[in-house]
């Protein structure tokens, strides 16, 4: 028997429901944007983002299309490319609700699934209108007397355990285990999500965890739900260590998401081919 | 022989002057001026046999980080890192900086990205230097729309960090703390009290010693174009061919 379950990318597609609460991996963090076109392709609805700690095009692509209830991050951008257009007009119209975070609390909400406990505390924070806006969140008093400063306000964060959590790597070896590099960040959407579906680059006939070094760099088989092959998968975003992002095509769709109908002419498109 | 100096160049230079004592020096995103600036200081300290550290968020190459992206914020709340860059759709006067949008939250009429990790960074990190290009009223404000990380916090919140300088395209100014106001201490050229005045809705304090901004020497110039641009490009390819072509 394999040691692990080999997928079409349409079959990872298959397992992400309406309504679920998704891990959207950054854009220097391998971004499945092979997965994200079928996905708004199969006309997914409702969806709940959950970006670590950001998202770009994948983000804004997903928005434009009408697949999205909700979404908490702490930016949703182009980066150099500008703004995020869909995302910014679905605000400013109202129909998208955002959880407004910073970094680290996104960190720390996963980070918390992560040991199952259910709050991580936090510094800093305090005061700002982004705390003020997130019922969800709480401030107590420090009640240790050995550590940090007496009573000193504290943010509690809650843990967040995610449904489903899909991103795009260079490799998995012979065994499943995904090769992740130093993108760390992925390891913690996985270890806090239920569900976790890669499409890698290639499946290598190699044991990663014969060598200490790749051992290292490996998001364990144990995590992963199930492996899709998916050549350029990240394309247009770059794939860490494999390929730079396309900056061109990323331009380009910059322009055209800045209207309605330029969006809506891009993904008509880039969904034909 | 004078260089024609660029009004990016000039911001950068001004920028690296503030970096010579730190040990250890992070940029965040969409940050092409303070990033340049940070490795001109890394540069110029590597000259005289010290060493700076700089950490470039979106870069493999000037990426000290293996522990995932999570490892930036705890490395600043430890107090490894000595200055970080965080700019604003909106600053105040008390230094609140707006990274969410306009209008009245959530019901904003113009969104922009988010607030990223201000919301610790602007805690934790000593010195903090505002960047913010424009210099308009809408952009240098009475009261911020929205804080997405407060100027000053109340005495019983930990708060080892905070604002330490401002930096426009037409002004740099220092954070008084204690008055929670801002000094202008030095002008662009072509500006004067007045102009940027009457470009800042926020009041003010002027330095007694008030001066103009210095252009990089040519040396400077030399390794910013030599050493720096080409650095640069990996990260911000956009910005590094706009202006110096690479």
């Amino acid at each position: 028997m394999n040691s692990f379950d080999q997928l079409s990318v349409k079959e990872i597609v298959d397992e992400v429901p309406d309504g679920c609460l998704l891990g959207i991996p950054a854009d220097y963090s391998g971004v499945p944007m092979q997965f994200t076109k079928e996905l708004i392709k199969k006309g997914i609805k409702n969806l709940r983002l959950y970006c670590l700690p950001l998202t770009t095009i994948q983000g804004d692509m997903l928005i434009g299309s009408g697949c999205v209830s909700e979404i908490e991050a702490a930016a949703v951008t182009l980066g150099e490319f500008g703004l995020a257009s869909r995302f910014s007009e679905a605000i400013e119209q109202n129909t998208l609700l955002m959880k407004d975070s910073t970094c680290p609390a996104l960190h720390a909400q996963l980070q918390a699934t992560e040991k199952s406990v259910p709050f991580m505390p936090l510094r800093g924070v305090i005061g700002s209108d982004i705390q003020k806006h997130r019922k969800d969140w709480c401030i107590i008093p420090n009640p240790m007397n050995s550590s940090g400063i007496k009573d000193e306000p504290i943010l509690l964060l809650p843990a967040v355990q995610l449904d489903v959590f899909v991103f795009h790597a260079a490799c998995s070896d012979r065994n499943g285990n995904i090769q992740i590099g130093r993108r760390r960040e992925l390891a913690t959407l996985a270890h806090a999500s239920k569900k976790v579906f890669v499409t890698v680059e290639k499946i290598i006939d190699e044991d990663l965890f014969e060598n200490e070094l790749s051992a290292a760099t490996c998001l364990p088989a144990l995590y992963v739900d199930g492996i899709a092959l998916a050549k350029n998968g990240a394309w247009p975003c770059a794939l860490p260590g494999a390929y730079k992002a396309d900056n061109n095509e990323i331009k380009n769709y910059s322009i055209a998401a800045k209207t309605k109908d330029g969006f809506n002419e891009y993904m008509k498109l880039l969904l034909s081919k | 022989m004078e260089l024609n100096i660029k009004r990016e160049e000039l911001l950068i230079s001004q920028l690296a002057d503030l970096l010579v004592n730190d040990k250890h020096v992070a940029v965040g995103a969409a940050s092409p001026i303070p990033g340049a600036a940070a490795l001109l200081a890394k540069e110029e300290a590597k000259i005289k046999n010290k060493r700076l550290r700089v950490t470039i968020l979106h870069s493999n190459k000037y990426n000290n980080f293996t522990d995932g992206a999570r490892e930036l914020f705890d490395c600043a709340a430890q107090g490894r890192i000595d200055t970080f860059f965080l700019g604003g759709v909106q600053i105040d006067g008390q230094a609140n900086i707006n990274l969410v949008g306009t209008g009245t939250y959530p019901k904003l009429n113009k969104r922009f990205p988010g607030s990223f990790g201000s919301a610790l960074m602007y805690f934790v990190v000593p010195q903090i230097i505002l960047f913010r290009e424009e210099h308009s009223p809408r952009t240098l404000v009475n009261r911020v729309d929205f804080i997405s990380a407060p100027g000053v916090s109340e005495d019983n919140i930990y708060r080892p960090g905070g604002p330490k300088y401002l930096l426009t395209n037409r002004a740099l100014f220092k954070f008084n703390k204690n008055d929670k106001k801002f000094l202008l201490l030095r002008l662009n050229h072509n500006e004067t009290v007045e102009t940027v005045t009457n470009l800042t809705e926020f009041k003010f304090d002027v330095d007694k010693n008030i001066s103009e901004m210095i252009n990089p020497d040519n040396e400077r110039i030399h390794i910013l174009r030599n050493n720096i641009a080409p650095m640069v490009s990996e990260f911000y390819p956009e910005f590094a061919k706009r202006i110096w072509d690479v």
